[in-house]
């Protein structure tokens, strides 16, 4: 930061807070993050149970659910995602105004979990909306909700909001939305989107990849 | 780019002679803050009035039973869970019945009495967290659930004692549980159930008499005796229209016949009397949970002679059924002689519950709805599998 660190230390000693308008404004989107009130399936339990009295998830300026997708910063995809389920996902990620958060929650939403085998269980929630933090778990505990949501506090804390390597949604060209999947005869069409997260392949060295 | 292709929606049948141009049409859910869970309805209004209720589901069908057919018999005890997930003891409980019937497996009878008592404590969950959820769906969203949660977690920290998980228990074992009882639990359990009915009489006091309960709750979602019945409506939903049908007499399953309690029936069957029919029946279940902490024996925790390892029940086919907290929890197991079942099937009560949905909605206003599906007390997981 231009700052020097020593002077904003003497300046806060006297009563002036110097920071820099990134810093505030990732201040102020870190520290009220308005989820969706958005249940899938046994993790949703675990969801409610960390907003309730005895984890009480308002201590970190979490606890507004918000029913509607319009009104919402961060969709908590807690459950299952089935493949008749996929779309409609899809689309509430494409209703949230920007700048919004994706957190996978429980092993379901992050790679299908104990249900992988199953026909109509999708294989992650990665595969059609991107994803910035992932809860492993089944179902994670709700201090494991909380753990997560305060990597995410750290993690938009450190946003860039101009040059080169801002974040998506600071980028005019970045995408705000992502195809919605269609049913299609044996599976989602498409099934996966590559542009939101293709890993590469992994090659060893002086072996056979 | 985004298409709507996706979400494919068909207009209900309307009765002969209705006017469509006047009707509106809503589909409430799958996401939606009343639908607990993912529930979709189609509803048709004339004005305010409910003339068409189509429920649409699927939105959470994970191929419980599909994946049961191909893993061993104890593998599918973790899926059990997963069913009905606010009360997974339960289910774990009707499983484990189901393939000791199959194989003619003994249960020691400590286990039979930790099964009372966790089924039984699991019941104390499930209608807690339904006044929560219901009082949410009536405005009091927030304040009746801090109640009912609070409880909760006290529960949930007896069972994280025991099974090491707070809601995905897998603790029964086919001929018994899978480990005994912590040292020191009984007394904790013993702590909570003589704290339990003063939190009764608070949550009681507060709904007895409330206005805003009574206005919207009262002679909502009647319907005739014969056709719950006829619809195979089980649990607090029938006991709510006076019918005196609950498996744990009518045919006692574990040690269900040594402990004195009573079913409690409702009058009319409205949505207010499946409300207060929870509470008796959380009152009758701390009567079984005292005895049952009282009475409970020394001795073996499972059935030492079951197997675990390369388990094969004999050919033929089971099923048995418990009184879980929301109706008749069943399992038919077919089996073909190998390590796996040739046929799973749940036979689940929210699932058939929903059935008469739009029979108790027809006439009503939209409000009503949410009130009524709310009654029912439903849990996706266990509608869908």
């Amino acid at each position: 930061m231009a700052i020097d660190p020593q002077l904003a230390a003497d300046l806060k000693s006297q009563g002036v807070h110097v920071t820099s308008f990134e810093q505030l404004i990732n201040w102020g989107r870190s520290s009220s993050l308005w989820p969706l009130q958005f249940g899938l399936a046994c993790c949703a339990i675990e969801m409610i149970a960390a907003t309730m009295a005895k984890y009480d998830m308002a201590r970190f300026g979490a606890e507004v659910f918000r029913p509607s997708p319009r009104q919402a910063d961060l969709m908590i995809v807690a459950g299952t995602v089935t493949k008749k389920m996929a779309p409609q996902v899809v689309r509430l990620y494409n209703q949230m105004a920007e700048p919004k958060y994706v957190i996978a929650m429980g092993a379901c939403a992050i790679s299908g979990g104990p249900f992988k085998d199953g026909y109509n269980v999708l294989k992650g929630i990665d595969r059609f909306i991107p994803v910035d933090v992932v809860i492993p778990g089944c179902p994670p505990r709700p201090e494991a909700l909380l753990e997560g949501l305060m990597t995410l506090r750290d993690k938009i804390a450190k946003e860039k909001l101009m040059g080169k390597h801002r974040v998506r949604h600071a980028d005019p060209n970045g995408a705000a939305s992502f195809p919605v999947p269609e049913y299609g005869a044996h599976d989602l069409e498409p099934a996966v989107n590559r542009d939101i997260w293709n890993p590469p392949a992994i090659t060893r060295e002086g072996g056979e990849a | 780019m985004i298409s709507d292709s996706s979400m494919p929606y068909s207009a209900p049948t309307l009765a002969p002679g209705a006017d469509d141009d006047q009707l509106l049409h809503v589909s409430l859910g799958p996401q939606h803050p009343s639908t607990h869970g993912v529930f979709r309805m189609n509803v048709v209004l004339d004005g305010e009035t409910v003339v068409s209720l189509k429920p649409v589901f699927g939105y959470l069908h994970r191929n419980h039973e599909k994946i049961a057919e191909g893993v061993t018999y104890l593998s599918s005890m973790p899926y059990t869970d997963r069913l009905d997930y606010i009360c997974p003891l339960s289910n774990n409980w009707a499983y484990a019945h189901a393939v000791e019937k199959l194989a003619g497996i003994e249960v020691p009878e400590r286990a039979e009495y930790m099964r009372v008592i966790l089924a039984e404590l699991t019941r104390l969950i499930n209608h807690t967290a339904f006044m929560g959820f219901i009082l949410g769906d009536m405005g009091a969203w927030g304040s009746a659930l801090m109640y009912a949660f609070r409880e909760r977690e006290l529960i949930l920290d007896l069972f994280e004692d025991l099974t090491g998980a707070r809601m995905m228990a897998n603790f029964m074992r086919f001929g018994g549980c899978r480990n005994d009882l912590p040292a020191g639990w009984a007394e904790k359990c013993s702590v909570l159930v003589d704290d339990y009915g003063p939190f009764l009489d608070e949550m009681e006091k507060f709904l007895v008499g409330n206005e805003i309960l009574l206005a919207r709750c009262q002679d909502v979602g009647q319907l005739p005796k014969e056709t719950l019945i006829n619809g195979g409506i089980t649990g607090p939903m029938l006991r709510a229209a006076g019918v005196n049908y609950d498996i744990r007499k009518a045919e006692p399953y574990g040690i269900y016949e040594r402990f004195s309690f009573r079913i409690p029936l409702g009058d009319k069957g409205d949505c207010y009397d499946r409300i207060m029919i929870r509470f008796l029946e959380m009152r009758e279940s701390l009567k079984i949970l005292r005895q049952a902490l009282d009475q409970l024996p020394e001795g073996e925790y499972v059935n030492p002679k079951a197997k675990i390892r390369g388990f094969k029940p004999p050919v033929g086919e089971a099923y048995a059924r418990i009184e879980g907290p929301k109706g008749e929890l069943g399992f038919h197991l077919i089996s073909d002689g190998t390590v796996n079942p040739y046929r799973y099937r749940v036979r689940p009560p929210s699932f058939i519950n929903l059935t008469l949905l739009e029979d108790m909605c027809l006439g009503l206003d939209l409000a009503d709805v949410v009130i009524i599906l709310g009654s029912i007390d439903i849990v996706l997981g266990e509608v869908d599998r």
